[in-house]
């Protein structure tokens, strides 16, 4: 490991991600999560990268489609609203089974919403904020370190599976600092691309990168494909931390840096003596569903805690499936809910009201 | 005529709560946010803290708010007439001191001092040149000059003696350079006694906090 350094978690996205091989990055700014670009903008040049501010958000995600079509290990990152802008080209890119990392530093919203942090873009980052039947593999860290060890998996996991994967925290992921050190740089494997666009060196035949298919029968075989690699990704992708589950008599699901909140009321809670554990998923999309049917059947209530009106509450009780009560507790808006909202919501619930 | 402090310094290396301790610690004191740059993490955070231990302060209309709008308030100007002391928390490297040039001309005139924040496990300030390059970088778009160093190298909770003493070499090798003395050196309370450094130590309060 490199010695330590200082890093805000958007600084860490981008030194992650160059390191891993990332020579290209497209984007637009928005707050929260400019650093990135910044820090991109500053790095790119210096190792023979590209950095380019794109016009629009649009623009950024179709340079990101042409750019992994080309073979190239991609990153593009915004905010909620220019998430949003993005989501036609992240169809696209999916339905032509190209690999890219894209980063969502989530604003309040919906609209132009506001700047602090909030979790409400769950829904469209999991459920496919695009058009048409695909998944994107969803990545929640929660710590700056952890930042660093995901954007490293992310860009293997795309190539692996052929799949955008999205890098999603919050405005205050993305603003904090906290000491971390890169892994020792071994040398960058990136994988053969046999499909990509690079010139056929008059040596094979062209490939063409495309989502559109005139067979309605061959869309379907293709999608059908696209679904078992996807069975594939649930079998072997899904990441999730599970913390003091063994004594657990309720837990509480929470993902992000609500998780670090949720831990800080899990030790109050406890030192009151109420057992609480907590499921934090990391991976939104698979999402960790078998961590939930183990508890459902041991313990009282599942309280799921998000900067949102209750978006992966819908995923924590389908796959509870009916086995125990699931409660919500949200804040939105930028709004952050502290440790002890938490723990007044949980002991709510304990007491049945 | 009263004190002017100008805090200056690299992305993150703590400039605002060196300035919400520096404020804190002088009679008569008002503090500037006059932070252009970033809206998360400042000054305006802490401003129940000032205002309770009498400091004024001084925000930009829609600091702490959810829109990112980096005016600068027009009642900065009244720290020039009041005679108060001030304190100028400024937003990182040369783009944040820019927003300085429009008081120039007091800050000529009243006298000021202008600190630069060196905290030496933040990216792109790790060597003499990269820090000397960025003192030089925010002087020119200040139009003042830097005239004392601050040592703030830290690892947060995880911070030991050995950090401090290679921020330190860092500020020592940078002072030397460019003739800029080192006004302080920050360091948990704990590890004061045990630090051998010859210009003064401060323990810091910390008053940007995470919610957890």
């Amino acid at each position: 490991m490199s010695e330590k350094v200082l890093m805000k978690g958007n600084e860490a996205l981008a030194e992650a991600a160059i390191r891993s091989g990332c020579k290209m990055f497209f984007g637009y700014p928005i707050t929260p999560q400019t650093e990135l670009a910044a820090y991109m903008a500053k790095k790119m040049p210096k190792i023979d990268g590209v950095f380019l501010q794109a016009e629009s958000e649009v623009a950024a995600i179709n340079m990101v489609y042409g750019a992994a079509s080309a073979g190239k290990r991609v990153m593009t990152s915004s905010s909620s609203p220019g998430v949003s802008l993005k989501q036609e080209g992240i169809s696209y890119i999916a339905g032509s089974d190209l690999p890219c990392v894209i980063v969502n530093i989530v604003r309040g919203g919906p609209g132009l919403g506001g700047i602090q942090p909030a979790q409400s873009d769950y829904f469209q980052a999991v459920k496919g904020g695009g058009h048409g039947d695909y998944n994107l593999i969803v990545l929640a860290p929660s710590s700056i370190q952890e930042i660093v060890d995901i954007v490293h998996d992310a860009f293997d996991i795309a190539d692996k599976y052929r799949m955008p994967v999205m890098i999603m925290g919050d405005g205050m992921l993305g603003q904090m600092m906290e000491p971390i050190s890169f892994p020792d740089a071994d040398e960058v494997k990136i994988p053969e691309k046999p499909y990509a666009t690079n010139g056929t060196q008059l040596k094979r035949k062209k490939n063409i990168v495309n989502s559109l298919y005139i067979e309605p029968s061959e869309l379907e075989k293709m999608v059908f494909e696209r679904y078992e690699r996807y069975k594939k990704v649930e079998e072997n992708e899904v990441r999730v931390e599970e913390y003091k589950l063994d004594d657990a008599e309720y837990v509480i699901a929470a993902y992000g840096t609500i998780a670090r909140v949720a831990k800080t009321a899990i030790e109050k809670l406890r030192a009151d003596g109420v057992k609480v554990g907590l499921i934090r998923p990391i991976t939104l999309w698979p999402f960790p569903k078998a961590s939930f049917e183990n508890v459902a059947g041991k313990v009282k209530g599942i309280l799921t805690v998000e900067m949102s009106m209750g978006q992966m509450v819908e995923d924590v009780r389908l796959s509870v499936n009916g086995k125990c009560p699931v409660d919500f507790y949200g804040r939105t808006g930028g709004m952050i809910p502290t440790p002890d909202e938490i723990c007044a919501a949980l002991l709510k619930m304990k007491e049945g009201k | 005529m009263n004190k002017i402090k100008i805090i200056t310094g690299h992305f993150g290396s703590g400039k605002t709560e060196i300035a919400i301790n520096m404020a804190m610690s002088e009679e008569h004191c008002a503090i500037v946010d006059l932070d252009t740059v970033n809206p998360y993490f400042r000054t305006a955070d802490a401003e129940s803290a000032l205002l309770k231990s009498g400091v004024r302060v001084i925000l930009p209309p829609f600091a702490r708010t959810n829109v990112d709008i980096p005016v600068i308030p027009p009642d900065v100007f009244s720290v020039f007439e009041s005679g108060e002391n001030v304190v100028f928390d400024v937003g990182g490297d040369d783009d944040g001191a820019l927003a300085l040039g429009m008081y120039n001309r007091y800050f000529t005139e009243l006298g000021y001092e202008m600190y630069f924040v060196i905290c030496a496990t933040r990216p792109l300030t790790q060597t003499e040149d990269d820090v000397t390059s960025l003192i030089r970088d925010v002087e020119a778009a200040s139009r003042l000059r830097v005239t004392h160093l601050i040592n703030n190298t830290h690892y947060g909770k995880m911070t030991d003696v050995e950090i401090i003493m290679k921020g330190q070499a860092l500020c020592e090798a940078v002072s030397k350079k460019m003739n800029i003395p080192i006004a302080f050196t920050t360091a948990p309370g704990e590890l004061i006694p045990t630090l051998k450094i010859n210009n003064p130590l401060k323990e810091l309060d910390l008053y940007i906090n995470l919610p957890f």
